[in-house]
């Protein structure tokens, strides 16, 4: 056989039962996990039909949507999000499936409890009724969300028709530079190939850049992958992944770690590899990016100025113009001292220890500007504690921002946490669609969590490079 | 066990458009309503905030205009039901009456939702989907067919081709779009084919390159 064959490709056909009538594969999924959300009616199809589970060992639930942040106290004042929590209990309970409830110490983002447990590897494919279960594609899995009627698939017949998508190298070559993020880069590469620029597509991320970051920034990217069109998203596993994944929970051990290893480097695309198309981007030119719109892809270097609706492409016309009436922005607008009332730091996106690290470090002795509502939400238990150890949340509170529990909170305002009316966040979450953060007429910039903790400060949006000890 | 087989070849009804590239799934139906477990009740809730307003007032959408009610076949732009995986956005649009989507181009997961529904999404070129976009604003009493094994749109005096995913196409039309019982008949080659997979086996069977 070849050995040009792209990681993607290597990991599909180990994984491969067959191939269906309709042309579709039929995909063996080795890790899948679930929420409250998108679970209970999948149990209630399964159940209507008589079927069991095939494999409860290789599905995991945790509950993070509607979970409060501010009380944790059962039952919950919320009597649907009581009614959701009861629900994935009894199934986990009737159907034998490991559960990280709120009573355990790994509860928290689905996308963050997996790595985080070890249960993340390289080479598995892994399916989660959640779109951005891309973000385990950090490790050089291949990991697809899924509707509900997938789920009842997955956990019927531990196994998914999928058709084979091609696969798009991203290479990104140079380095960051101080104040630009991980989060900017995966901005740069959706605001340049637009939001369904990657229907159809796999994104291989690769390059240098990419290589030099911390496991918890890959996981960054990738979740943004299906911000950009694209299912699955993912970087092949090289030492850094290794060294995160060892000693961690449903980490092989010992020898069988070493043969892991093995196995893990050899799924690895090659410098040879093959691809159905290639985009380079320079990290070196890259900026802080924020996002002036309602989709992703609506995003500019925090010190260019909005696009003018002539200058856009006939195709984003449309939508532009949209934008700009819900976000009550002119064209040519300045991005930069655009004024906010929320900050969020939190999401399967930006809500990792590594995260809340560097707000924490900009945003130590400084106080929340007096027009800001400033929340933090730590993306899961583990990271919450290990905060506390590194002593995060004094510094936040000090600064004038609200701690809370871990769960996904304002990224989708299933829970209590709202914007109201017309105000707008600066928000290091994915998404900044209309209504997204819990109020029709809300509005949402993301940024970078630094450019977030900045823009609490300052009451506006700030270049960070400009701010604190950037700026100095 | 109880199986769900039923063809679907030939879909008429009349249509309803909705204007505008990339309407994502937090606008078919916003993440509040999504606190339920069972999709039952979710068609009232379709499109919710672009029909009311804060105060609950009707707002004018398609869905809330007297011409299209009872109408069977939303018509589409690009890159529609982008964003969330949530299969309450086709479940939602199908318990309104949706029954087709016709578009420039759909989501990938939601176009994979809609097929396990029954629900067939087909794409047309641009200057189709205005054509029939402008047909059915006109007069929203035509009946519009979208014929699977065909391919083919008709409204009117006018044939539209259209282009689905093969696969989609074909699951449909045969009445195998509801997946379980296809590959849950594949067992053994399940069984067999994890058998193969270094991580289920302790990493001691090789990676095949
Ligand atoms: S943090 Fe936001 S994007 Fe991530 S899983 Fe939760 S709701 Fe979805």
């Amino acid at each position: 056989m070849s050995v040009k064959r792209n990681l993607f490709n290597t990991v599909w056909d180990l994984h491969k039962v067959g191939t269906l009538e309709t042309g579709q594969d039929q995909l063996f999924i080795g890790l899948h996990l679930i929420h409250e959300v998108t679970s209970p009616q999948a149990f209630q199809m399964l159940e209507e039909r008589g079927l069991k589970v095939l494999h409860p060992e290789r599905t995991f639930a945790t509950v993070d949507h509607i979970v409060p942040t501010a009380s944790q106290a059962r039952p919950f004042k919320d009597r649907l999000a009581e009614e959701m929590m009861q629900a994935i209990e009894n199934n986990t309970a009737r159907h034998g499936i490991e559960f990280f409830g709120l009573n355990t110490d790994h509860q928290g983002i689905v996308h963050i409890i997996g790595p985080e447990l070890g249960l993340t590897q390289p080479g598995m494919t892994i399916a989660c009724g959640d779109s951005h279960t891309s973000t385990h594609g950090a490790f050089g899995a291949i990991a697809f969300g899924i509707g509900t009627s997938q789920i009842r698939d997955v956990l019927a017949t531990q196994t998914m028709a999928l058709s084979r998508p091609r696969v798009r190298k991203i290479n990104v070559s140079g380095r960051l530079k101080p104040g630009v993020y991980a989060k900017d880069i995966i901005l740069r590469i959706i605001a340049d190939l637009g939001v369904n620029g990657g229907i159809g597509y796999a994104y291989e991320y690769n390059g240098e850049a990419i290589h030099a970051l911390s496991m918890e920034e890959r996981m960054t990217i990738c979740n943004m992958s299906i911000e950009g069109g694209a299912r699955v998203g993912y970087v092949n596993p090289d030492e850094t992944t290794f060294e995160y994944i060892r000693g961690r929970k449903y980490a092989p051990r010992e020898d069988e770690f070493e043969r892991a290893c093995r196995f893990w480097r050899e799924i690895a695309s090659g410098e040879d590899a093959e691809y159905d198309h290639v985009f380079d981007l320079d990290a070196n030119t890259l900026r802080p990016m924020v996002t002036w719109g309602i989709t992703p892809g609506q995003a500019i270097g925090v010190d260019e100025r909005l696009p003018s609706l002539r200058d856009l492409p006939e195709d984003q016309r449309d939508i532009a113009e949209k934008a700009l009436e819900h976000m009550g922005f002119a064209e040519r607008d300045r991005i930069l001292g655009k004024k906010i009332d929320v900050a969020f730091l939190g999401s399967c996106t930006n809500g990792r220890i590594s995260d809340l690290r560097e707000a924490a470090r900009l945003v130590r002795g400084h106080k929340v500007a007096r027009s800001v509502r400033a929340i933090v939400v730590p993306g899961s238990k583990q990271v919450s504690m290990q905060a506390e150890r590194e002593g995060l949340p004094a510094i936040f509170q000090e600064a004038g921002f609200e701690w809370r529990g871990a769960g996904c909170s304002m990224c989708l305002a299933m829970n209590p946490d709202k914007l109201e009316g017309r105000q707008i966040s600066a928000s290091s979450s994915n998404r900044n669609f209309v209504g997204r953060q819990g109020s029709p007429l809300g509005r949402t910039l993301l940024m970078s969590p630094a450019m977030v903790a900045a823009a609490a400060v300052t009451g506006e949006v700030v270049d960070v490079r400009d701010f604190g000890e950037y700026g100095q | 066990m109880n199986e769900i087989k039923q063809a679907i070849k030939t879909i008429r009804g009349r249509g309803i458009v909705i204007r505008g590239n990339d309407i994502d799934t937090d606008q078919i139906i916003p993440a509040r309503f999504m606190k339920v477990v069972t999709f039952d009740g979710l068609g009232e809730y379709a499109f919710f905030d672009l029909r009311y307003d804060e105060e609950g007032k009707k707002k004018s959408h398609p869905f809330n205009e007297e011409r299209y009610q009872g109408a069977g076949i939303l018509i589409v732009n690009r890159n529609f039901g982008c964003g969330s995986s949530r299969e309450h956005a086709p479940q939602a649009l199908m318990r309104a009456g949706i029954r087709a989507v016709i578009g420039e181009s759909f989501a990938e997961i939601f176009g994979g939702n809609c097929t396990a529904m029954g629900v067939p999404t087909v794409v047309l070129s641009g200057e189709d989907t205005g054509s029939l976009m402008q047909m059915v604003e006109h007069d929203s009493s035509l009946t519009i067919e979208v014929d699977l094994p065909s391919s083919t749109v008709r409204c009117g005096e006018r044939t539209f081709p259209f282009e689905m995913h093969p696969a989609y196409r074909s699951a449909l039309i045969a009445g195998n779009w509801d997946s379980t019982s296809v590959l849950l008949s594949n067992v053994d080659s399940i069984e067999s084919t994890a058998r193969r997979i270094p991580y289920l086996c302790g990493f001691s069977t090789p990676a095949k390159k």
